[in-house]
């Protein structure tokens, strides 16, 4: 349960970011293991506690993906996909360098958010820790929702997805969308870092595996749909822990792509896409 | 017409039989100009990275799609010729040709239902495959060695002719090579060929223009799997060892970044980029630490300036200069 909270929030930045511009954005993968990077500097390079850190955290990536968009995509005036594409995979490629250079190469520990007693709900043990994920992502999707619904940028975002052309009409700036799903995108990435990182332990390719496994997620439910990308990774989560559990915990990794691929041959579509 | 002017019709009719006659020559001296074997070794693994490379930008640049798994089709050529022709002691060359036709059966039900669908869903199902490939090379380990790599495959031979050391090694990888450029050069300027171009350039149009377009994509990404997997075999008899780490993602992405460097969809450029992006490493060695920045800044500097590749690109930057400067002394 609690990856798939994780790879539901990376697929609902894969998915705001495909929605206004049709790509896939490599750099999402990175967004992760930087939120993460952010957190452990802000618990002890600087020394914040942890309810200050997690926001500064997700701020600072949420900045990082406006810089990303404005400094890597918007220059290349491109409306080709493929150049899109390759131009986020160079940007990745770009922040995993950095990263490796500010933070260096070693394996990091975060400690959790709130200690590592097991909390007793109903009978059944559960780590703080995953309690909290369980909380905060539900509580990012719910904003994330409300945003998109009461927000004007966020019904912009909206009106850019349906089409593009006719928002631009209207008087939308979507330019500043792009770059506005891009932050959210951060945002998301960002906030999945800082919540996974006390589990997975931290280093700069940390985001690689879990960032594709959340696009596996994202495709699972149907490329583009938000409800899509939270069913996804949740179901994804539940059947790779499911499968770590009875078939063996060596291929762990290879069964969100082994169900990838059984969605590509089954339903194209995901589970809830149109 | 003056005799100056059909010597040049002469060169521009054949210019690409030239030029390969001409590269072929110099690869042949090759050999002798340059006696280190490191710097040998270097050149044949330039090869056997155009060979990949020119596979995966036909895809790429005839079909308009991104395969992100490639280094999983070179992984499973070198990992399908060493158990072949190691654990179970067939003959080398057909072991080669067995896993190739494996290679591209697998590539066939990796690709048909990606390809089917609109978008950039083979990238994805790519990367996935190439994930899981990776993960059992690691982890089935009483087969492929695991992490520390199998050793002790055989070097291939013709009769008594074994190719053993970096001089013979170079003529068998390049004339491969120079095989499946030569079978690139010609199918792209093909009635199949230029059926793709156009795919490339606008799907919609390629269809109703009659081009079976997703066919068309699946026996492309066949075919650059097909010679993904023979590069791989060669690598695994030139090294006599393979082990996982030269066929992760970061392998892919890399061989998509040859792709880009030497120019989507440009034959000539595929040798280009492949020979930039692997000679790289040797020439930045003092920069270790920013390798990964130096790569991604390469990819991301050369689509923002030059789309169309390194190549093309500085001919066309020249080209516009001499045409400015012809209209301004005009």
């Amino acid at each position: 349960m609690t990856s798939g909270a994780i790879y539901a929030l990376i697929a609902l930045g894969f998915c705001v970011v495909h929605n206004t511009m049709g790509i896939v954005n490599f750099t999402q993968v990175d967004f992760v293991s930087m939120g993460g990077m952010f957190m452990f500097t802000g618990l002890f390079w600087i020394g914040l506690p942890v309810p200050l850190a997690l926001p500064a955290a997700v701020g600072i990536m949420i900045l990082v993906g406006m810089a990303v968009e404005r400094l890597g995509i918007r220059p290349s005036r491109s409306q080709n996909h493929l150049v899109l594409i390759f131009l986020t995979i160079g940007l990745s490629i770009i922040l995993r360098g950095l990263m490796k250079l500010v933070w260096g190469k070693n394996r990091m520990a975060v400690p959790p958010l709130m200690g590592e007693t097991p909390v007793r709900i109903a009978g059944a043990s559960i780590l703080p820790q995953a309690l909290a994920i369980l909380v905060i992502t539900a509580l990012a999707i719910g904003l994330l929702m409300l945003f998109f619904r009461c927000t004007r940028l966020g019904l912009a975002m909206r009106g850019v997805a349906s089409n593009h052309n006719a928002a631009a009409i209207v008087g939308i700036r979507v330019g500043r969308v792009k770059a506005a799903s891009f932050a959210l995108a951060g945002g998301l990435g960002g906030l999945a870092g800082v919540l996974v990182t006390p589990i997975t332990t931290l280093s700069y390719d940390v985001g690689v595996l879990l960032g594709l496994k959340g696009f596996a997620a994202a495709i699972l439910g149907g490329f583009g749909s938000f409800p899509g990308a939270v069913l996804g990774g949740v179901s994804l989560g539940l059947l790779e822990s499911l499968s770590a559990g009875y078939l063996s915990s060596a291929y762990k990794d290879v069964t969100a792509f082994v169900v990838l691929l059984l969605v590509l041959f089954i339903r194209p579509k995901g589970l809830l896409g149109r | 017409m003056n005799a100056k002017d059909k010597l040049f019709y002469f060169f521009y009719l054949h210019r690409t039989g030239l030029t390969v006659l001409a590269l072929s020559t110099l690869l042949i001296v090759w050999p002798l100009i340059v006696s280190n074997p490191y710097n040998l070794g270097l050149s044949n693994l330039i090869a056997i990275h155009v060979l990949v490379v020119l596979g995966l930008n036909l895809f790429i640049g005839y079909t308009g799609q991104i395969s992100l798994g490639h280094a999983a089709f070179f992984a499973l050529g070198a990992y399908g010729s060493a158990l072949g022709s190691t654990t179970f002691g067939l003959p080398a060359w057909p072991v080669m040709i067995l896993t190739a036709l494996a290679v591209a059966l697998i590539a066939l039900t990796v690709g048909l239902p990606a390809l089917k669908l609109s978008g950039h869903y083979l990238a994805m199902a790519t990367l996935g495959f190439n994930i899981v490939v990776y993960t059992i090379l690691i982890q089935w380990d009483t087969v492929t060695g695991g992490p520390s790599g199998f050793a002790g495959i055989p070097y291939l031979s013709i009769g008594g002719l074994v190719f053993d050391n970096e001089v013979r090694f170079h003529y068998l990888v390049w004339i491969f090579a120079m095989l499946c450029l030569l079978l690139s050069l010609n199918l792209v300027r093909s009635g199949v060929g230029r059926g793709l171009a156009a795919l490339a350039e606008d799907e919609t149009a390629a269809a109703v223009l009659g081009v079976d377009t997703r066919t068309a994509k699946v026996k492309v990404f066949v075919l650059s799997a097909v010679f993904a997997s023979l590069a791989g075999s060669l690598f695994a008899h030139c090294y006599t060892f393979v082990s996982p780490d030269s066929f992760s993602i970061f392998v892919s992405v890399d061989f998509v970044i040859m792709v880009v460097v030497g120019g989507m969809g440009s034959i000539w450029g595929t040798l280009f980029g492949s020979a930039l992006i692997t000679l790289l490493p040797e020439w930045i060695e003092v920069l270790e630490n920013y390798k990964d920045i130096v790569h991604g800044l390469i990819l991301v500097l050369i689509l923002l300036f030059m789309p169309r590749g390194l190549v093309s690109g500085i001919v066309e930057m020249v080209r516009t200069r001499i045409a400015l400067s012809r209209q301004r002394h005009a």
